[in-house]
């Protein structure tokens, strides 16, 4: 909670470690499925398993997704890039080690634009990255499916992941969460990842320290792992400061240490201290030969890459005159951008208008229903509809979220078909509209007495008169012109 | 370059080697004779080198993204000290 | 009077000293049948082993006789038990998998059992393959055939006493710093390691995998090269086996070595080697330059640095990759644990031996923090400073030839209370595993009865060419030919130095 530490004179440093596993078919390292619910155990194979004798062997698809992701970010791809093993003891950590990238990371440095808060109140900001590496996903402790014991589930061993590491550059929860957003949108988006983080697919430790405003070296800080949603994200880094802020204003210092977030309470505990920490002897894996990528494979690579956030907001911006702040929410997410362009390619006449929808009646709708805009149950050429009978002033904004309400109903009924039915189409008929305003004035002399001496406001009065009169159907441009000749004659 | 008792202990304990007090003692000297070795590496030439991971200058072969292995559970867990519902066990575990 | 198979006294069926060709032949020709075959040295197994304990397990196989076809049809032959195989145990020699059995086969056995070839049985072997003397077993030390006191070798000790004893034809092996060579020259047979990555490690239970290499213990240098012929090349289950197209190993072996420069490392002749060790060693040589080699003097200092390099890679290695015996998914699991802790750490201490836990002290030690540089990377660098040494050297020359072991096979006991002594066993093996090279040790003479080896090294890939050169040398000498009395034979023979029915 930046406000927070901001009136405590505090200000907050916040690095984030993602853990993004790759969308490949099979394992980092061996030839085993990892799609994800299998019966335990049925997708770990030898290798999987850590049995005696055998070997890992290097899946080129987790090589070409962190490769991808790597230039999604600008950053610098390795020619040459080799695996480390991390050892340490665990039950469901197969052989005794993860094969992981210390010394030479595939992918490092890198930058990653975000935007903070809504409307005019929002900013950017540009989050450097570290570095990314490959490194093998480890298996599941099950703790709840027996009484005394814990089962090993090995399905997930072998998992490809790259481990994300950006710079601890960011200053409160919401940059935390912004950048944590788009790193989740770029790895949607080129497709390397299904980002679900249910399943586990996408998950967050954050790096948070606090110091008071001024200071120029960083404080004391702690690890908080396995953050599976934004929403903890946020809330465990703001329960995070404010903790770590009353520690050093009761006189007291931050301990280094590792800390879980516990969603039910709402709180951060202590997992382990900094001393208890394990000991990893890292040392390169003699079962496995450097990785030498060429310029050539490299670029190849880089053809393939999709239209990324970035470019397609500029790139809204400029064909479709939007500001920045509605390019960039427009294009946060893959599903939202291809909605917004399948409605204009459908509609192209009104693309602000097609944006305010999209980020409006739409967004509130796909928020109420806990769905992404691929899944919507009004279709993109339904709402192009819409908003074509917006422009030709059929119906008004009005009416036109009365009818987008009845499309999320009843996804068989259309457009039209709704206006037909409840007769919401507007009268724009001018005799109508002058007989309705003559009775109006006719009704009430007393304010028309009041309006022509000089109380303006009352306009609105006669404006809310004609429109309950037509139930909401009248064209407002119709009626304002006609009551003012009238009144003003 | 000798290793005291005590950095042995955490040795042994990095290691999950449940070594008793005196089989430990024994072992120090053992282990101090294989630790010796470093001495003898104090040579300017040494520094010279690079470090030679693998004996052969070789690149990495890369496996096509390929699903090759079906599921082996039975046989593969056939081995397993303890097992249920197609699960290893182990003694409870408090995270 | 190479591959000789006439039947003398000291071998009365000509089957113990007849080479695997003379075997194909007998069995194309029907005079045995795959069948029996099997059964004459399964009977020398259950007759003879039992002075030895060269086996951990055999098994009596069921030929029929369409399966064999190929190169190796119906060769009866050895594992070392290090190699995984689908049927029966697979035991490393350690208690932690005394009673594991491998749901998967090595590439090794694979390309064996695809040619025909018939396992008799698992050979013991020092326990992960970490000793130099066959003692450090769980199922118990192995003899040497040429005197039952003393030690084979290690750690393919099993394999190499096996085949001396003629109980079976040929046995793999795994050399991580001579585990090949030294015991094949303590025990009077040919034995060879090939480059580093020749031979898949796929389903070779790990010691130092950056060292371990899989290869042949046999009667002679040719049987060596028959079966290198079929377990050589790529294994894509091995990211570091080499493409490196595989040569008929058996092609040059007639090729006359005249011309063929033979360095002799100087550094190696000193007083770390046994007089008599090097009077047998230096008169190989000499027979060699009869055969139309040259002697050229080369260089190859620095074998304590290599020695000290090794000590502290292969534990470091070593200490990872037996990480994975945990008790949690296979092999040996201590009684009721208490908690997930006491499982990890009882399990590895009850079931690892005293060296293995010893390597693996000093391992983890090597790798933990604030040591790394000082240690792993350090050695890492020496090793590449010995690597030069060797390409420097095999500049001036075609192969190098010398001593395998400082001494001839000693005592039981006589080095176990002290690992140090053990270790400078392999003071002139281990260079060659740091530089991935090829080496063999081929039969030389004999010193008070006991064998004495002949080391060659050659260029990476090479090992065409050193097995050439043993070949020609086994066609001037009959050492390798020499059967330990007890097992057939009449022994050693008188004369010592005696360079056999030299042509």
């Amino acid at each position: 909670m930046s406000r927070y530490a901001a009136d405590a004179g505090f200000e907050v440093v916040i690095g984030l470690e993602i853990h993004a596993q790759l969308a490949t078919r099979s394992k980092i390292f061996s030839g085993a499925s990892t799609a994800f619910g299998a019966e335990p155990n049925v997708q770990a194979c030898a290798v999987d398993l850590g049995l005696p004798g055998v070997l890992p062997v290097f899946n080129e698809g987790a090589l070409k997704m962190a490769t991808l992701f790597g230039l999604a970010i600008n950053a610098e791809i390795a020619k040459v890039s080799s695996f480390d093993r991390k050892n340490y003891f665990y039950p469901d950590l197969p052989k005794g080690y993860q094969i992981t990238q210390l010394a030479r990371p595939i992918v490092s440095g890198g930058q990653v634009r975000i935007q903070v808060g809504e409307g005019d109140q929002a900013y950017q900001k540009t989050i450097n990255v570290t570095r990314a590496h490959l490194e093998e996903d480890a298996g599941k402790s099950l703790h709840e499916n027996f009484e005394s014991v814990t089962g090993i589930d090995l399905n997930r061993a072998g998992t490809p992941l790259i481990e994300i590491v950006s710079e601890p550059e960011m200053a409160s929860a919401e940059e935390a969460v912004a950048y944590a957003r788009k790193i989740h949108a770029i790895v949607q988006y080129i497709g390397i990842c299904d980002g679900n983080m249910q399943e586990g697919s996408f998950r967050v430790d954050a790096n948070v320290s606090v110091r008071e405003k001024g200071q120029t070296e960083l404080g004391t800080r702690t690890e908080i792992k396995n953050l599976n949603s934004f929403r903890f994200l946020q809330r465990a880094i703001e329960f995070e400061i404010e903790r770590q802020i009353d520690v050093i204003e009761s006189g007291q210092s931050v301990v280094q240490a590792t800390r879980l977030y516990d969603p039910q309470k709402d709180e951060t505990r202590l997992m382990r201290t900094k001393e208890e920490a394990e000991d990893y002897r890292y040392f390169p894996d003699p079962d496995l030969l450097p990785i030498t990528l060429s310029e050539a494979q490299i670029e190849q690579w880089r053809a393939e890459l999709p239209e990324l956030p970035d470019a397609k907001a500029e790139r809204y911006q400029a064909e479709y005159g939007l500001n920045r702040y509605d390019a960039t929410v427009l294009t946060a997410s893959r599903a939202t951008a291809n909605y917004f362009e399948a409605v204009l390619s459908a509609y192209p006449k009104n693309p602000k208008l097609a944006a305010n929808w999209v980020q409006g009646s739409l967004a509130a709708l796909l928020n109420r229903l806990e769905i992404d805009a691929s899944q919507s149950p009004v279709k993109p050429e339904v709402l192009a509809t819409l908003l074509e009978r917006i422009d030709d002033g059929t119906l008004s904004n009005k009416l036109a979220r009365e009818v987008f309400e009845v499309l999320a109903e009843d996804t068989d009924k259309t457009v039209d078909g709704i206006i037909e039915e409840r007769g919401l189409k507007q009268i724009t008929d001018s005799s109508e509209i002058e007989a309705l305003v003559d009775k109006v004035i006719a009704d009430n002399p007393g304010q028309v007495a009041a309006y022509r001496g000089g109380k303006d406001k009352l306009f609105g009065f006669f404006v809310g008169q004609v429109m309950k009169a037509t139930g909401g159907k009248a064209n407002p441009k119709a009626v304002n012109e006609i009551l003012k000749s009238r009144l003003d004659s | 370059m000798a290793l005291t008792h005590k950095e042995l202990e955490k040795v042994a304990r990095l290691a999950r080697l449940g070594v008793d007090a005196q089989a430990l003692v024994d072992l120090a000297e053992d282990v101090n004779q294989i630790l010796a070795h470093v001495d003898r590496l104090n040579d300017q030439r040494i520094d010279a080198c690079q470090p030679m991971s693998h004996p052969l200058d070789q690149s990495q072969y890369l496996r096509p993204d390929e699903v090759t292995e079906s599921n082996q559970r039975e046989s593969l867990m056939a081995g397993a000290p303890a097992q249920d519902q197609g699960l290893f066990l182990v003694p409870k575990v408090i995270e | 009077m190479s591959s000789n198979s006439s039947s003398n006294d000291q071998d009365p069926t000509g089957l113990l000293n007849a080479s695997i060709r003379d075997l194909k032949t007998r069995l194309d020709r029907g005079d045995h049948s795959p069948m029996s075959l099997s059964a004459f040295f399964a009977e020398r197994i259950e007759r003879l082993d039992p002075a030895l304990n060269s086996f951990i397990s055999t098994q009596i196989p069921e030929i029929e006789q369409t399966e064999l076809k190929g190169d190796l049809a119906g060769i009866p032959f050895a594992h070392k038990d290090i190699f995984c195989v689908q049927q029966g145990r697979t035991t490393c020699g350690s208690k932690m998998l005394a009673d594991w059995h491998a749901p998967y086969s090595a590439t090794v056995h694979e390309k064996l059992a695809a040619q025909g070839a018939v396992l008799l049985g698992k050979t013991n072997m020092d326990e992960f393959a970490m000793g130099s003397s066959n003692e450090n077993s769980y199922f118990g030390a192995v003899s040497n055939p040429w005197d039952v006191n003393r030690v084979p070798g290690g750690s393919s000790g099993g394999s190499a006493a096996a085949v001396a004893a003629r109980l079976v034809p040929f046995a793999t092996g795994s050399d991580t710093g001579g585990s090949i060579r030294q015991p094949a020259a303590f025990c009077g047979v040919t034995g060879i390691k090939p480059t580093y990555g020749r031979v898949s490690r796929y389903g070779m239970i790990a010691y130092a995998s950056s060292f371990d290499q899989a290869g042949v213990i046999a009667k002679t240098a040719e049987d060596c090269a028959v079966v290198l012929n079929q377990i050589s090349g790529v294994d894509r289950r091995d990211s570091t086996s080499s493409p490196e197209p595989v040569v008929d190993f058996t092609a040059d072996l007639e090729k006359p070595l005249s011309g063929l420069k033979i360095g002799v490392p100087k550094q190696w002749f000193s007083e770390a080697l046994d007089n008599r060790v090097a009077e047998q060693v230096e008169a190989a040589i000499a027979e060699l330059e009869c055969a139309g080699g040259t002697r050229v003097e080369i260089d190859l200092p620095d074998a304590d640095i290599a020695l000290s390099a090794y000590y502290l890679l292969a534990p470091a290695e070593a200490s990872s990759n037996l990480s994975r015996f945990d008790g949690v998914r296979f092999g040996y699991r201590c009684d009721n644990p208490q908690d997930i802790t006491d499982l990890f750490e009882r399990s590895r201490s009850e079931g690892f031996g005293p060296e293995v836990q010893r390597r693996i002290l000093a391992g983890t030690y090597a790798l933990s923090a604030g040591y790394y540089d000082a240690f792993y990377l350090r050695a890492q660098k020496a090793r590449r400073l010995i690597a030069g040494h060797f390409e420097q050297a095999l500049s001036q020359c075609d192969v190098i030839a010398g001593p395998v072991t400082p001494t001839v096979a000693f005592k039981k006991g006589e080095h176990s209370a002290d690992p140090a002594q053990m270790y400078l066993q392999d003071l002139f093996t281990i260079p060659v595993n740091l530089a991935g090279l090829p080496g063999m040790s081929v039969p030389a003479g004999f010193v008070d009865g006991l064998p004495v080896g002949l080391q060659l090294i050659g260029r990476h890939f090479a090992e065409a060419q050193i097995l050439n050169v043993a070949h020609q040398y086994q066609q001037r000498v009959d050492f390798h030919q020499r059967i330990p009395p007890g097992f057939g034979g009449e022994g050693f023979g008188g004369d010592e130095h005696n360079t056999g029915g030299a042509a």
